[in-house]
């Protein structure tokens, strides 16, 4: 088997508990930015590996049986050698049908079948990577078209909240509608729940999340695991990411706005929709909540310093071998 | 917002305070102050149609019109997509936080108080209370 193809597969099986290990990392928290870029060298190295290696798998399998094994140490996906492949499996197909003249076709061994199911499977892979991208996209423009018009019946601006919409209703919400034309939705609930100071910097959080398009960099991920719902890995990679977002837009509206009335806003409106606490949760609760808005706050509150220089230039290496090695095992002869 | 938007908006209001469905007159009666063009009207009325705000229905020679929804029912539409019970995550909105319920609720009410937000039981049984489970 070629190197490239071991390359691949290697890179394709490591994402998977490299994954694991980056959504239990503490380091993330403290450089958001910086974690969002491994996940994004991770998913798009995952990628491109898997395919990559099913593809690379069958395709030598298939050249060999008619080659007889010559040359198959070349680039796996280079074009001249793709259409050779082609061709031979054409033939091959051919010849299976014919039954070849009555004679039978003994180079279809169990392992061409094999090697055929990976080609198969990895252009399977790559259509239902296409067309997941495709979906998820459809799907967010629908849910903000239908967002924008119903706001635009139902929405009102309000003085508290200026360049925001307030929809009238008492659960506490706030979100943003991105895209071209964007919108700050905030709901009346909210607006008696926070006052002047805690509305002013939830405005800079959402502003921060629009600015910076981060709905971009979720919608990948969103879009993975719509296709891959069972995976555990694919589910982590989103929440982690969603967090992260989440953070990065905090340190934004935090340079604008003191971290404190950021802190309180989150605590007020994520305690809003809680109801009353039932009695036996009391004794638990108080000492450690492991969930996403305390660990939201303890950041806001007691801030840790970013990364140092040699972690950061670690990191870039890292996320740099994740794009190129696969990209390389593809395109460039060894 | 543009001037199409905002008659739109006139005109589902005028819809959602009338009990029966309404003709492309009796809406025009109802925004006299607006000063519009009868065809103004039914331009606006069939564009809602069009986007399924609106159904309409003969009655004799004229259409007849009514919400398709109730106004409650768009904004419970509104804030189910923005409250995301599902624990789905979707790239479509971004959210500024997550109503929690339980001892995670009372965790940050503790929290409150810590930092000083002390009227926090005032407030949070306030009308946003309860409303985001």
């Amino acid at each position: 088997m070629p190197t490239a193809v071991i390359l691949l597969s290697a890179v394709a099986i490591g994402c998977v508990p490299a994954a694991r290990l980056l959504a239990s990392a503490r380091w993330p928290r403290r450089s958001p930015a910086a974690a969002i870029a491994l996940w994004q060298a991770l998913g798009l190295s995952w990628g491109v590996a898997t395919v990559g290696a099913l593809a690379g798998i069958g395709a030598t399998g298939l050249s060999r049986t008619v080659a007889g094994g010559t040359g198959a140490d070349g680039p796996v996906l280079a074009g001249g050698r793709l259409a050779g492949v082609a061709a031979a499996a054409a033939d091959q197909a051919t010849r299976l049908m014919l039954g070849s003249g009555g004679g039978p076709v003994r180079s279809w061994s169990v392992l061409t079948g094999l090697r055929a199911a990976c080609l198969v499977a990895g252009a399977a892979l790559l259509a239902v990577l296409c067309w997941i991208l495709i979906a998820a996209i459809t799907a967010v423009l629908r849910a903000r078209h239908r967002q924008r018009a119903l706001l635009r019946l139902l929405a009102h601006g309000d003085p508290k909240v200026p360049g925001a919409l307030v929809v009238d209703h008492p659960a506490a919400a706030a979100y943003c509608v991105p895209g071209l034309r964007s919108a700050i939705v905030i709901s009346a609930g909210t607006l008696d729940l926070l006052d002047q100071a805690e509305l002013a910097a939830v405005l800079a959080h959402e502003r921060a999340h629009l600015r910076a398009r981060h709905d971009l960099v979720l919608l990948p991920f969103t879009a993975l695991l719509r296709a891959f719902r069972w995976s555990e890995t694919a589910r982590d990679a989103n929440r982690e990411v969603a967090l992260l977002v989440e953070m990065l837009a905090d340190d934004r509206a935090r340079r604008l706005r003191p971290a404190r009335e950021l802190a309180m806003a989150l605590l007020r409106v994520g305690a809003a929709g809680g109801g009353r606490a039932p009695v036996g949760a009391l004794a638990a609760a108080g000492a450690t909540v492991d969930c996403e808005l305390a660990a939201r706050v303890t950041r806001l509150l007691r801030p840790q310093p970013g990364l140092s220089v040699i972690a950061m230039a670690l990191l870039g290496a890292v996320a740099a071998f994740l794009v190129i090695a696969p990209a390389a095992a593809l395109l460039l002869p060894f | 917002m543009n001037r199409l938007g905002e008659l739109e908006r006139a005109i589902m209001e005028v819809l959602w305070q009338s009990p029966d469905p309404m003709t492309v007159r009796q809406v025009g009666v109802c925004l006299t102050d607006r000063d519009l063009a009868h065809t103004t009207v039914m331009t606006v009325l069939d564009r809602l149609a069009k986007k399924g705000f609106v159904r309409r229905q003969r009655a004799g020679r004229a259409w007849r019109y009514r919400p398709a929804e109730s106004r409650e029912a768009y904004v419970a539409e509104l804030m189910l997509t923005a409250l995301d019970q599902t624990g789905d995550r979707q790239a479509a909105l971004t959210r500024f936080a997550r109503s929690v319920s339980g001892s995670e609720a009372h965790a940050l009410r503790v929290a409150l108080e810590a930092l000083g937000g002390g009227d926090t039981s005032s407030r949070a049984s306030g009308p946003g209370s309860g409303a985001g489970a």
